[in-house]
């Protein structure tokens, strides 16, 4: 019995925290569906100043999709920002696409000259900070003029090596006899990347772009060093002059950038979660497996 | 003999030795690969590699070994300035408040987290009812773009926001929580928010790393699930834990974003960190001072990678 009770303040807590976590959507979602007077009024303290506190209520007194609508079709810069995220999140992908895949299929499966050196190399660029690889950054961008371009943000994006990483892992799992078998049937060795390994490791290349898909959406710090043009600017940097008036407008700006994250979180969680344990029980089960 | 039959008795003797061909042939085909195969089969893993290797070392690699020799010239006269870029960072102040206030919010914030993940996600693992909701739940975050994070917590935290109208109903005066010391706990409660699911999710990997049998059979010799706990899991999990903080140490850095957003170039001095720095040097365009401490910072990290690398390589 008391295992059980146990139990049931173990949930309360979970739910929670789950709770807690999950807040800033509902928060978004309360503030974008409220009428422009009642978000105005409720947070006029906090950008206008005056007198009293900010106030707040877990869902709109009248909910109105009047932000909603005037963000749309009254902001025009908004839907260039939106664009460029797109334009900036799916080259991105698609050229990690295009070169990681390979690469991970490569440092997985064969054992070339600097092939542990290199490998270091790649895990040690997929841990540097932006802040540390700026200067580095700026100075091949300004070599090659691309600054104030799109291809400022792409072609760094597209060589950065963490989804090669973690592609990397989940190739690795694939047993080596079924490639044996594929090649006494005679298939090349790129035959054997496309119709074995591609097929196999599927898992591991939508866990990556699940992965990546969210840092790019997300981007900040390269867009803010490298674009100065704001009709280049992605939607992370969309942040308007917030007063009372225009706080609900905000917030349903909020909630459209909200919206294509959440949409490949819940499509991809579990993808999520295979691509984050890569770092861990992949990596230390398979290493060292195939040594020849 | 007409051109037919010959293909037809070709055919049976094919037929009636088939599998002895098949043999045969992959037989020699193992030979082949076995005796000559090593090398020239793994020049194809190069060839996969060497289109992204190429990218890798154009726009992260070769820019950052120019890098390291900026670090030792002097940008007006390009002249070799031995130690004085990095004697000039180091002296310099701000860097020192930086680098303090960056290992602080390191020290803080990286235990929490990982004691935190670790204590949710042993339950998590014995697989409670409804146990992917909780998960998703805890995840979450990592998809909130900061900026909307931001939203919530201008209101929260201003000066006339949520928290401060609730302390006011209990008559007790509030601060402007971002612009003071406080603004530094903001910053470790908004880490361990968002990297919690990640954290949850790498533990409950290395927790289903340890054998069932290990488990079974304490409980069998009478243990309880405190002393299971503390005498079995946690010393099976040293290296998932090391692991673990290495990775919570280098995603730290990524919480700069949330700093900025809500305080901007120059915050309250509690969470001025050496991203803030960084990026002020960027604006000013501050070569010297830049690359020496992009070498600095990028040696501190390498050589947690490398204590990363050696333990997850297994040798």
């Amino acid at each position: 019995m008391r295992f059980k009770k146990g139990h049931v303040i173990l949930r309360v807590f979970l739910g929670v925290l789950a709770f807690v976590c999950c807040y800033p959507i509902i928060f978004l979602l309360t503030g974008a569906f409220m009428g422009q007077g009642e978000a105005a009024e409720n947070l006029r303290p906090v950008f206008a100043g005056g007198e009293g506190f900010a106030a707040w209520s877990l869902i709109p007194f009248q909910p109105t999709f009047r932000s909603c609508v005037e963000l749309i079709f009254d902001t025009p810069d908004f839907f260039v920002m939106f664009w460029n995220s797109m334009k900036i999140t799916g080259g991105i992908l698609a050229g990690q696409a295009l070169f990681g895949i390979p690469a991970a299929w490569g440092f997985a499966r064969y054992r070339f000259r600097f092939h542990r050196g290199l490998f270091f190399l790649y895990i040690a660029m997929m841990m540097m900070p932006f802040q540390v690889m700026m200067l580095s950054d700026y100075l091949v961008i300004k070599q090659m003029n691309l600054m104030d371009t799109m291809g400022a943000i792409l072609l760094p994006g597209i060589f950065s090596t963490l989804p090669v990483f973690i592609i990397c892992q989940f190739f690795k799992e694939i047993p080596e006899e079924l490639l044996e078998a594929a090649r006494i049937d005679g298939a090349g060795e790129g035959d054997i990347f496309f119709r074995v390994g591609l097929p196999l490791g599927k898992a591991g290349i939508i866990s990556a772009m699940v992965l990546q898909f969210l840092e790019c959406w997300n981007m900040l710090e390269q867009p803010m060093a490298f674009f100065k043009t704001p009709s280049l600017w992605p939607l992370s940097m969309f942040q308007p002059q917030i007063t009372a008036e225009t706080a609900g407008t905000a917030f349903a700006a909020s909630v459209f950038a909200l919206l294509p994250a959440i949409w490949v979180f819940l499509a991809g969680h579990e993808f999520l979660e295979q691509g984050i344990q890569g770092y861990y029980s992949r990596g230390s089960a398979s290493a060292g497996r195939h040594t020849g | 003999m007409s051109f037919c039959a010959v293909r037809k008795c070709v055919r049976k003797m094919i037929m009636k030795y088939e599998m002895e061909i098949k043999k045969m042939v992959s037989l020699y085909y193992f030979r082949l690969s076995a005796a000559r195969g090593g090398r020239s089969r793994d020049r194809w893993g190069l060839a996969f590699v060497l289109p992204s290797l190429a990218g890798v070392l154009a726009f992260y690699v070769l820019p950052y070994l120019d890098v390291i020799r900026r670090a030792f010239v002097r940008t007006m006269t390009g002249e070799f300035a031995g130690l004085s870029n990095f004697r000039q960072v180091l002296g310099n102040p701000a860097f020192c408040l930086a680098a303090a206030n960056t290992a602080r919010m390191m020290g803080v914030s990286v235990p929490i987290l990982v004691v935190c993940s670790l204590m949710l996600a042993v339950p998590l693992q014995k697989g409670i009812q409804g146990g992917t909701w909780y998960k998703s739940g805890l995840l979450i975050p990592m998809a909130i773009p900061a900026a909307s994070v931001v939203l919530l917590w201008q209101c929260i935290f201003a000066r006339q926001g949520f928290l401060n109208g609730l302390l006011h109903l209990f008559g007790i005066p509030g601060t402007d929580w971002m612009n003071t010391g406080y603004a530094f706990a903001i910053l470790v409660f908004s880490y361990v928010w968002k990297n919690l699911g990640y954290s949850v999710i790498l533990w409950i990997a290395a927790l289903e790393g340890i054998p069932a049998e290990i488990h079974e059979a304490a409980r069998i010799d009478g243990a309880g699930e405190w002393v299971i706990f503390f005498r079995i899991t946690v010393p099976n999990l040293f290296s998932a834990f090391f692991t673990i903080t290495v990775l919570s140490l280098i995603n730290s850095f990524k919480v700069f974003r949330e700093a900025y957003l809500v305080a901007g170039d120059y915050p309250d001095e509690s969470i001025y960190m050496l991203q803030h720095l960084f990026n002020n040097w960027y604006r000013n365009l501050d070569v010297d001072k830049m690359a020496a401490g992009a070498v600095l910072s990028g040696a501190v990290l390498l050589a947690l990678v490398s204590l990363f690398w050696k333990r997850w390589e297994g040798k």
